[in-house]
């Protein structure tokens, strides 16, 4: 359970995972917040308004996916950094995840790193594509990650090679 | 003898939200702070903060301060006046609060006081406890977010409340491992969001465990840890060794109550709350009535009911010396505030406690 | 072990400052703590205690718990960990529980 472990399970993961058509489309958001805390910058973090208005400030997000365009604005603004993008349009074999990566060093564009799960083990080979730094993301960068489609809903975080 | 309108004691979250709001009504507030920068605990916390957008969520705590400095500066500055590297000793039977200003005798008489002197760490009885390297998260924080020194090469960390998920996260980012996150209780205690984070960088988050023993020479070198059965009683043949040499303490918070239990205010023992908390009414005025507390003082909470504490406690103490401008209009917007942030499932120890603090009668 | 590199915060040091302790001459900057300026040199042990004589340092390294308690430029008890350090400081291990009445 996710309380006791601190890792979403697969039924959770399922829940926010978007419907295959959507994925088709382009890049997509999705949210892993499971926990009704009182929490909602990211309401007022989506410029086409696809994070659905809280009623309360306990609700969890919902995004609406149709909506969604995948610009990943929202990842910076979550204090959880619980949101990530993801692209299954990228190439035939490969997708991509952007998600947010608070240590330094960063990583260079091109790099060849390891993608890891909710659980820090290690999931696949991939590769930099894109590291986001600017002053308006408030020192929360955004990597975009390549990496076997089939991973997509698993790699969320990285090691460098050589060690962390 | 200084006579301020109103004398605030600490300069954190709740202190600074006073002072503002007071400011605000056009009363004079002297705020005093034991370090010699404004802004408490918020100095430390690198990452972003939750709670509502009006309430800085997704602004880094280390950002806070600062902001309600500037709005002091912009709506008071002839009201506002902070005392650093200033801290209250005493507040005696005759109204008169001594403060030691760097070895200089302070003394002042306030006509209100607002209390918001936050909170301390609790320790945890362990054979091996008072070895150098056992550190309580704040001393952790401290070490890292304001001086840039890393506190250790490997931590063990004992809590996985907010504090014990965030500090491991800050750890990370300073470049220091994290051998494991142990807990005695069976579950996470912190926002899961926080759990994920650490656990996506690897670290193990151990429920139901708990430190049996530190040990070393001069210096922490590692620790027993051993796991709890369901009657918290460690199981037998269960030790684990880990080496580190920090073991981080975040097994929780006690509010700083000690000006209170001097000025004579009625205190009750509140588990929820965090231990011995002041009564107080929804005014956050204590038995006594020109003093008033916000924040960790008043109970445990989050830096953003902190805040919101702070402004009520801060409008109704300038409120009753007559700068009484707009207070029901204000008050109902930061009451609705503070029941908006306690409504959920994580709000309910709190209300639970203040419904006990108050004898029943379900306030928030 | 002090931090150059940091995700969020952008360390300015003050300017270098040296002080003394056991003997060493310890370099720091102006703005850390003597608790800090001593852990980035890597001395964790700041006391003994009385009876058992068993290693202290700090713990709550924000002038709570009076786990730090050194004898600074002769004065006893001083909390170090929220004592700015200065040029040319005498910290030194402190014997016993200190004598606040005679001068150093």
């Amino acid at each position: 359970m996710l309380e006791k472990t601190g890792v979403p399970d697969s039924e959770q993961i399922k829940k926010i995972t978007p419907p295959e058509e959507r994925l088709k489309k382009g890049p997509v958001a999705v949210v892993e917040c499971f926990q009704n805390i009182p929490c909602d910058p990211c309401q007022y973090a989506c410029r086409q308004g696809a994070i659905e208005e809280f009623e309360d400030i306990n609700d969890l997000p919902v995004i609406d996916h149709e909506l969604c365009s995948g610009c990943g604005l929202c990842i910076s603004e979550c204090p959880g950094l619980a949101i990530f993008v993801i692209d299954a349009t990228y190439s035939e074999e490969e997708g991509l995840v952007k998600m947010p990566y608070e240590y330094v060093p960063l990583p260079e564009k091109d790099e060849e790193v390891t993608g890891v799960d909710t659980e820090g083990r290690s999931v696949c080979g991939a590769r930099v594509i894109r590291v986001q730094n600017t002053k308006a993301l408030d020192r929360t960068p955004v990597i975009t990650l390549a990496v076997p489609k089939q991973h997509l809903m698993r790699v969320r975080s990285f090691v460098r090679k050589g060690g962390e | 003898m200084l006579k301020p309108e109103i004398a605030i004691v600490g300069g954190g979250p709740a202190g600074l939200s006073a002072a503002l709001s007071a400011v605000r009504q056009g009363a004079e507030v002297m705020l005093m702070d034991r370090d010699p920068a404004l802004g408490g605990q918020l100095v430390k916390q690198t990452h972003m903060f939750f709670g509502s957008k009006k309430e800085y969520a997704a602004v880094r705590g280390i950002d806070i301060p600062g902001q309600l400095l500037a709005a002091l500066e912009e709506e008071g500055a002839d009201r506002f006046k902070p005392y650093t590297s200033t801290t209250v000793l005493g507040y005696y039977e005759d109204g008169v609060i001594l403060a030691d200003k760097e070895e200089q005798a302070l003394l002042i008489e306030p006509q209100k006081v607002i209390v918001a002197t936050g909170a301390a760490e609790k320790m945890l009885p362990f054979p091996g406890n008072d070895l150098p390297g056992v550190y309580g998260a704040g001393a952790v924080q401290t070490l890292m977010n304001v001086y840039g020194i890393k506190p250790g090469s490997r931590v063990l960390m004992v809590g996985a409340g907010n504090i014990g998920l965030i500090v491991s996260y800050q750890l990370m980012q300073a470049g220091v491992e994290v051998a494991a996150i142990i807990e005695g209780a069976p579950r996470i205690g912190g926002y899961l969001v926080h759990a994920t984070k650490v656990r996506r960088a690897g670290i193990p988050i151990l429920t139901s465990h708990t430190i049996k023993e530190a040990y070393g020479k001069e210096s922490v070198e590692g620790a027993l840890i051993c796991n709890l059965d369901e009657n918290w009683c460690a199981v037998p043949g269960s030790e684990q060794d880990m080496p580190v040499d920090v073991i981080c303490l975040a097994v929780g918070l006690i509010p700083q109550t000690e000006l209170l239990w001097q000025a004579g205010c009625e205190q009750k023992y509140i588990p929820e709350l965090g231990g011995y908390v002041p009564r107080r009414n929804e005014k956050m005025q204590t038995s006594l009535p020109h003093i008033y507390v916000a924040g960790d003082v008043a109970c445990i909470e989050e830096a953003g009911s902190a805040m919101v504490e702070g402004k009520i406690a801060g409008l109704f103490a300038a409120a009753e010396l007559g700068y009484d401008e707009k207070v029901e209009e204000r008050y109902k917007s930061y009451i609705h505030e503070l029941e908006e942030l306690r409504a959920g499932p994580t709000g309910a120890k709190i209300r639970q406690g203040l419904s006990r603090l108050n004898g029943g009668a379900e306030i928030c | 072990m002090r931090i150059e590199d940091h995700p969020i915060i952008n360390f300015k040091r003050g300017k270098p400052v040296t002080f003394y302790f056991d003997g060493q001459t310890i370099a720091a900057y102006e703005g850390e703590t003597i608790a800090a300026a001593l852990h980035a040199a890597g001395v964790r042990v700041l006391s003994y205690s009385h009876n058992r004589k068993r290693p202290r340092g700090f713990f709550c390294a924000i002038g709570n718990c009076s786990s730090c308690l050194m004898k600074v430029n002769g004065a006893y008890n001083v909390r170090i960990c929220v004592t700015p350090v200065r040029e040319g400081d005498r910290v030194e291990i402190q014997e016993g529980r200190g004598d606040i009445i005679a001068k150093a």
